[in-house]
């Protein structure tokens, strides 16, 4: 029986994800990234079975346990009202992570699809504006500008996601405007165009699909930095608030008892370091393997 | 005007605005292409070959002049043309790596015109198997990505993605200036067979003219955006007229002592083609031209008909 050669020489779709994981894999920090990811997401998926003391996410008090150094019975000690750090922490993973997937969630499609028009109809008056408007965004320090909305509003968790998506959006709708406007040029849009198919099914049928793989690398990396954002504005007190575990109202609180009760602080702290290094070797992992140039 | 003139050009101008001034890459030129015939368009990189079949298409604004498809002006932009206007006019493209999105499957591309133009509604499926034995592809290259095939065979499926919606004329932009010999001929001779079976109408734009010879059925000639001569085939390489076009074809390297003697005598080529931007006063050509007179420097030539069909834009023949 004669097999076709081209069974053995044509890569298909399998192959190439093959490759790109064998790229990814070869890189021991890119791994690292991926186990950190995969600890961080679990934990917070399985925080109330994998927790040591899964009561201590919210209010609840123990003074039995209050202000314990790290033991074998409390790895990163107690808090206050005796609650276990650790198990605190694991529902802080929960809190961070929704709160990245809800801004990321909200930030990648809106700026996306601003991007994507403004750079389809390059050099038009909807470019101009699109794109000016993005600029007035990243013109004002993105963190004064979270701050003053925070401060102006009742402040909550949910209050400071708006305030870090109102912020974060110009910087998709310039990679994607980066992209678009390239491939603008492209045969195939242009092939596409004198078929006479409709604007929108070139943005998003031709373009979009050949924009995906930087966006998602960017959503990787950015997933630490929208973490690290929202644990300052709780730090800084206009975040989540007490009772809520989120890692950043943890580092705030147990601050004032610094240097004393150090594990009240440390150990949220870290959590945030390990989740934001994670997050960005993932990324860093994924843009080597696709090849992406920059972000 | 006759009736088999499917494109008329009059006049075409296309500017483009760059930092360092005005290029015109395409300046004032006229021609007509017959129905169902091959028009050649060589020239020189820079001459403006390819922004005339962009403008054409559409793709382009003209600056100036009017462009008459079947008797009837064309809007200026592609996107002002109605959808039966654009199923008429398809383009095949220079580079076939970039013509094909490289996310979407060889099926897909060549099934968008029929999704667009509502062909062969519920059997499209089949219609893209039948397009891709036309172009003679293997069937199950239906479901391959642009990636897992090679630059001719790519070049094949845009050139049954412009099949696809039926169009009566195709601008092919030096369609095989970007693949080796041995597909080069493949190509041509598909499109040949193809134009045939189809009754299709070709702008056919090269800078090669042995290719050109066996190709086209009438060939222009440009030069900096103007076109200096236009005559049918056979005229063209027997009886060239124009200074630049003798001093083209006598640089084509030949074999045999029969082909060296319809060849005209040796013109050594004399210099390069001018900056687009910084043009020469008169004729474009003069710097360079061997028979430049002093009628040459100062005004640009009109274009006469020297014999039936055979115009020459040059001093020597007015």
């Amino acid at each position: 029986m004669r097999i076709p050669i081209e069974k053995f020489i044509t890569p298909d779709r399998k192959d190439s994800i093959k490759r790109t994981w064998y790229k990814f894999s070869s890189n021991p920090l890119s791994i690292i990234g991926l186990i950190s990811v995969l600890i961080v997401t679990l934990s917070a998926i399985f925080a109330p079975v994998l927790a040591p003391y899964p009561e201590s996410w919210g209010r609840w008090v123990d003074f039995s346990q209050a202000c314990q150094p790290p033991s074998w019975k409390h790895p990163f000690g107690t808090d206050i009202y005796g609650r276990d750090i650790l198990s605190r922490i694991m529902f802080g993973f929960r809190y961070d992570l929704l709160m990245a997937i809800c801004i990321l969630a909200m930030v990648v499609p809106t700026g996306t699809f601003l991007g994507l028009i403004a750079g389809y109809y390059r050099g038009t008056w909807i470019d101009t504006v699109i794109m000016r408007i993005t600029d007035i965004f990243l013109a004002i320090p993105s963190i004064v500008l979270a701050l003053a909305i925070c401060a102006l509003l009742k402040p909550s968790l949910f209050n400071s996601m708006m305030a870090v998506s109102l912020l974060w959006w110009p910087w998709y709708s310039r990679l994607a405007y980066s992209i678009a406007s390239s491939l603008r040029n492209e045969y195939f849009v242009l092939a596409a165009e004198l078929i006479g198919a409709h604007p929108l099914y070139i943005i998003f049928s031709e373009i979009l699909p050949n924009c995906l793989a930087p966006i998602f690398t960017k959503m990787t990396l950015d997933v630490g930095w929208v973490i690290l954002i929202g644990a300052t504005l709780s730090f800084v007190g206009l975040g989540a608030q007490e009772p809520t575990p989120a890692l950043g109202t943890m580092v705030s609180v147990g601050a004032k008892y610094m240097p004393d009760y150090w594990w009240m602080t440390i150990f949220p702290a870290l959590a945030i370091a390990f989740t934001i290094l994670g997050f960005n070797l993932l990324g860093d992992g994924i843009r080597d393997a696709l090849a992406i140039e920059e972000i | 005007m006759n009736n088999d003139e499917i494109i008329q050009v009059k006049d075409l101008k296309k500017y483009f605005k760059t930092s360092l001034g005005i290029v015109r890459a395409v300046d004032g030129i006229s021609f007509t292409i017959r129905e169902g015939e091959t028009f050649g368009l060589v020239g020189e990189s820079g001459s403006g070959k390819s922004t005339t079949a962009f403008t054409i298409m559409g793709v382009y604004e003209p600056t100036d002049g009017e462009i008459y498809f079947k008797g009837s002006p064309l809007p200026k932009s592609v996107k002002k043309r109605p959808l039966s206007l654009r199923k008429e006019m398809q383009m095949v493209f220079q580079d076939p790596g970039s013509s094909l999105n490289p996310r979407k499957r060889i099926g897909q591309i060549i099934e968008l015109p029929l999704r667009v133009h509502r062909l062969h509604v519920g059997r499209e499926r089949e219609r893209v198997k039948e397009l891709l034995e036309m172009v003679g592809l293997p069937v199950d290259f239906i479901n391959r990505y642009p990636g897992a095939i090679g630059g001719g065979e790519k070049q094949l499926v845009a050139i049954a993605r412009a099949l696809a919606s039926e169009p009566s004329f195709i601008a092919l932009d030096e369609p095989t200036s970007a693949l080796d010999v041995s597909m080069q001929a493949k190509i041509i001779n598909t499109l040949l067979r193809i134009q045939k079976e189809l009754n299709l109408t070709y702008l056919f734009i090269t800078h090669n003219l042995s290719l050109m010879r066996n190709v086209a059925s009438r060939v222009g000639i440009m030069y900096l955006g103007k076109m200096f001569e236009v005559a049918e085939t056979s005229e063209f390489f027997h009886k060239p007229l124009h200074p630049y076009t003798k001093m083209l074809l006598s640089a084509i390297p030949v074999i045999t002592e029969e082909e060296e003697k319809i060849k005209p005598k040796r013109v050594i080529s004399r210099g390069e083609i001018p900056s687009p931007v910084n043009v020469p006063s008169g004729c474009y050509f003069h710097p360079r031209c061997i028979d430049c007179m002093e009628i040459c420097k100062k005004e640009d030539p009109p274009m006469v008909e020297v014999s039936t069909g055979h115009f020459v834009k040059c001093h020597l023949y007015t």
